[in-house]
């Protein structure tokens, strides 16, 4: 080696890439692993698309009858009637109202991990936060089954009259027959999402330079000043995203929704009584019934809705924080 | 015997403090301006430290202001300016595990006292910072910031309120065609920091602390902003802390020397004049961080 | 000249107002209700939690126990849930075998050879749709793949690939986030020595990013082990026979080391016995099972944190 002249190693500096410099196989490899999820996304975009259509495609039902709100799968009992209605709407409903509960607590408890607690008190409630996010699915169902539906049904079976002056004498709201119920779902999902909506808002929170909060402070606001006409202005986005996010899991949660939501494949009556959720009703039927038989593709086209679903709400993300990557 | 001939105020140092003849050589020339009108001190601190937990960062300064002037604090980096200069709106409180000790007065109030209402205390005692950092919002909501939030309402008086402290910002004219529906985020680098100077002045504050406001920016925006703090000094009582020492001589009305012990506390070593400390100052530190010798 | 924004110029001082005058009393006193609020939420999140916790303690308190652990199901007695845990701990190794090197290598590409362009865009919205599509669609999408169209029945192979499908977005994310952790000066000295990228980020990146590889290996497995939708539709969901761990026929369904048989697992099994409901001791069993669970959960997050935070002091001698 030492034997090389000046001539020699000045032309290995100008010599062109080996062979396998230019293949470059780690890279073909590394790339070929991250795009895998391409692949996997087609095909499951593929599969299940091919299976959500044949309830139309070979069974011949017409599209429109998705959006009737009776369902009647089962050929035996009668001229079967392919309604989604009444798993859509609870799926909607029930998903709601969980939003409802779970967005002002968690973005609270965002806010309080920014802007108000102390390290101690971040050191302790953010790894509380992370074994809530690890509790299964299932356990909480469980938890909804032996705590929350006997609870409701017998402390609220009484008609539950809503307490407003006026409204109270044209509302009542019959009280829990079971426990099983709409509220028990939504309030389920409530706490099951309450961590992807806090971690989601508090880094969109953090994200938010310290300057803007000292030159508020520094005019003479109060922290909750600077807060509501600062912090939470700049951090829109981030907030909604959040929502956005918690919305998907919560429309996309099956199990735990489906232990303690009642099961009736009726439209929502009210909000204590049992609903049906698209990820409920699939859970409960497709061990029942036969692939190929147009029960079993309903339930494909319920899991196509599902899908559809999804990718939309992660098309919304990228439109709501698309300003913001420009800028 | 004169007595406008003593500095009112004496410099803490290990040494035991003297008080000596000077010799006033300021653009303001009588001396008598400087001379101990309490009425006239509007801030003060008295044997003030402040600590970063069981660290000392800034030890037992006390010096006064006067009214309508400027004071320059200048001195090596982290010889504790800016932390000292936190002290007047009670910015330290922000920072975890900081306290001080002492008194530091507004108008001869402790703003220390537990029961002083520290919002109040930022709207008199206003601050701009090293990096403009206006809202993101519009020119006009910047500005309108403060008074909003102290429920003025008023669309009427907004706008006046805004215009007025934009003049007064030399912002005006550059702007005013602007206000509403350009961003303060969309403006150059000097032009933010008249912004900020403007968002300031609308909360009809007294006293305007100003750190190293100038340092983030070019020679034409710092000339700017100096004019501007000439003119300020009319009507508000001015701090400003600077790295730049011929900005400290060109502005101010008195200089004050902080430089940092060798536990790493900061310490005032002089206070005078600003055309005395930059000719004749007292203390050999002075003279030597002055003439580029260290720092 | 008095205007109404403040100092008159060259007028004498109106009479000062007092620091203690509380004229801004409502907005200090909303401040104080909205600090109350949000250090109510905080109490709020750990009474829920502490109360869940101890739930839990309480109720598997006379259940759980060594038999508990390593004896078989039963239907007339409380039986044990050895085979199903068995079956999660398997599943788990399982996944992680197949997930994690791709979400690691995947991670790789995306923090040091990607660029912004449309294919990177692409690899980004597969990785956000896949974790937005909800897990009982994977589990439909494994069923019509691997236990129909693959002919393998419900498999724990298949359980696996399709919780590895599920999890890789996550797996990748989070290798990505560990290597992009690794400061660039370390990469650009390495280069600067003349090795290539590839052996940059063989010798020094990867290594200085282990602590973060192996906390996200450890979350991930917390997630893969508590999952039960994606498993109920590719693995199986019935009670699993007793397994004889001397029987390492592959084909066999009672030998536990076969990939290609059912797998029904804690997670799974709970669902069935709660769905199901026979037996007298279905309450005691299904308490003690989400308990154990819940450990697990448990061990696996804090044990992610210390983990990280002693390999992080070590490496880096901080």
């Amino acid at each position: 080696m030492a034997q090389l002249t000046g001539a020699y190693r000045a032309a290995r500096l100008r010599a062109a890439p080996s062979l396998r410099e230019r293949i470059d196989i780690p890279r073909r490899v590394a790339f070929a692993a991250a795009a895998s999820m391409i692949f996997i996304v087609v095909l499951l975009l593929g599969f299940i698309a091919w299976q959500g259509i044949q309830l139309f495609v070979k069974d011949g039902t017409p599209v429109g009858q998705i959006l009737s709100p009776t369902w009647q799968p089962d050929s035996t009992s009668g001229p079967t009637n392919f309604g989604l209605l009444p798993f859509i709407a609870g799926t909607v409903y029930v998903t709601a109202v969980a939003l409802l509960i779970s967005t002002p607590i968690s973005v609270g408890l965002a806010l309080f991990l920014s802007e108000v607690a102390p390290q101690w008190a971040r050191a302790i409630v953010q790894p509380a936060l992370e074994i809530f996010v690890g509790i299964p699915s299932v356990v909480w169902g469980w938890l909804g089954i032996t705590i929350l539906v006997p609870f409701l049904s017998s402390t609220f079976h009484d008609d539950l009259v809503l307490s407003l002056p006026i409204v109270g004498n044209i509302f009542t709201v019959p009280g829990f027959l079971t426990g099983f119920s709409w509220m028990a779902g939504s309030l389920v999902l409530s706490i099951m999402i309450l961590p992807t909506i806090t971690s989601v808002s508090y880094d969109s929170f953090r994200a938010i330079p310290q300057e803007l909060r000292t030159g508020s402070l520094a005019l003479g606001t109060t922290r909750w000043q600077a807060i509501r006409h600062i912090l939470l202005p700049s951090a829109l986005s981030g907030v909604m995203t959040a929502v956005v996010l918690g919305m998907t899991r919560a429309a996309g949660e099956a199990l735990a929704v489906q232990m303690v939501i009642g099961n009736s494949p009726t439209m929502p009556a009210a909000i204590t009584q049992p609903v049906t959720t698209l990820t409920s009703q699939i859970t409960l039927d497709m061990g029942n019934t036969v692939f190929g038989e147009p029960w079993q593709d309903a339930l494909w086209t319920m899991s196509l809705v599902l899908l559809i679903i999804s990718i939309t709400s992660v098309v919304l993300v990228r439109v709501i924080n698309r300003r913001k990557m420009a800028s | 015997m004169s007595t406008g001939d003593e500095m009112t105020t004496a410099a803490i140092n290990p040494e035991p403090p003297v008080v000596r003849r000077v010799e006033v050589g300021s653009s303001r020339a009588d001396a008598n301006e400087f001379a101990a009108r309490p009425e006239a001190i509007k801030l003060a601190t008295d044997h003030v430290s402040i600590l970063y937990g069981q660290k000392v960062a800034v030890r037992d300064v006390s010096l006064a202001v006067q009214e309508r002037s400027i004071l320059a604090l200048i001195g090596p980096s982290g010889s504790g300016k800016s932390t000292f200069l936190r002290c007047f709106n009670r910015m330290n409180d922000l920072i975890p595990g900081a306290s001080v000790q002492g008194e530091v007065r507004l108008d001869g109030e402790n703003v220390m006292e537990t029961d002083v209402s520290v919002v109040e205390l930022r709207r008199r005692v206003g601050m701009v910072f090293q990096h403009p950092n206006p809202f993101p919002m519009s020119i006009y909501e910047n500005v309108a910031y403060g008074p909003r939030r102290r429920g003025q309402n008023d669309r009427r008086k907004l706008d006046e309120l805004v215009e007025t402290s934009l003049k007064r910002a030399a912002l005006w004219d550059e702007v005013k065609d602007d206000l509403r529906r350009k961003s303060g985020l969309a403006l150059s680098g000097g032009q933010q920091q008249r912004l900020c100077i403007a968002r300031v002045l609308a909360t009809d504050p007294e006293v305007i602390l100003m750190d190293e406001p100038a340092s983030a920016l070019d020679p034409v925006s710092t000339l700017r902003i100096e004019e501007l703090m000439r003119e300020l000094r009319e009507a508000y009582t001015i701090v400003i802390v600077t790295h730049n020492m011929q900005q400290a001589a060109r502005v101010s009305d008195i200089t004050a020397f902080f430089t940092m012990a060798e536990d790493r506390a900061g310490y005032l070593v002089e206070v005078g004049p600003t055309g005395q400390i930059f000719t004749r100052p007292n203390e050999r530190l002075t003279e030597d961080y002055i003439s580029g010798r260290f720092g | 000249m008095t205007t109404t924004a403040g100092r008159a110029i060259g007028q004498p001082n109106e009479p000062k107002a007092s620091l203690r005058n509380r004229s801004s009393r409502g907005s200090i006193l909303a401040d104080r209700a909205a600090t109350v609020v949000l250090w109510g939420t905080g109490f709020l999140v750990l009474l829920i939690l502490g109360a869940i916790l101890l739930h839990f303690a309480l109720a598997a308190w006379g259940v759980v126990s060594l038999s508990f652990i390593v004896s078989d199901p039963s239907e007339t007695t409380l039986g044990g849930i050895f085979p199903v845990l068995w079956n999660s701990i398997y599943m788990l190794v399982l996944t992680l075998l197949i997930a994690v090197p791709i979400g690691i290598l995947g991670g790789i590409y995306m923090s040091e050879y990607a660029g912004e362009n449309a294919v990177t865009n692409a690899i980004r919205f597969a990785e956000e749709s896949i974790s937005s599509v909800p897990s009982i669609v994977v589990g439909l999408f494994g069923l019509i793949l691997f236990v129909d169209d693959f002919h393998w029945g419900f498999s724990a192979l298949g359980g696996a690939l399709a919780l590895t499908l599920f999890n890789l977005p996550l797996m990748t994310r989070l290798s990505e986030q560990a290597l992009r952790a690794v400061p660039q000066d370390e990469r650009s000295a390495s280069l600067a020595l003349g090795a290539s990228k590839w052996q940059t980020i063989q010798h020094v990146v990867v290594p200085l990013a282990i602590p973060g590889l192996i906390t996200s290996v450890i979350l991930t497995a917390g997630r893969v082990f508590g999952e039960a939708a994606v498993l109920l539709f590719t693995a199986g969901v019935g009670t699993p026979p007793h397994y004889n761990f001397l029987n390492f026929d592959l084909t066999s369904v009672s030998s536990p080391w076969s990939p290609f048989r059912p797998a029904t697992t804690l997670s799974v099994y709970i669902y069935k016995l709660q769905a199901e409901g026979l037996g007298n001791y279905v309450n005691q069993i299904v308490d003690g099972s989400a308990a154990i669970l819940i450990s697990m959960v448990l061990i696996f997050n804090l044990g992610a944190r210390y983990l990280g935070r002693v390999l992080s002091r070590r490496l880096t001698g901080a």
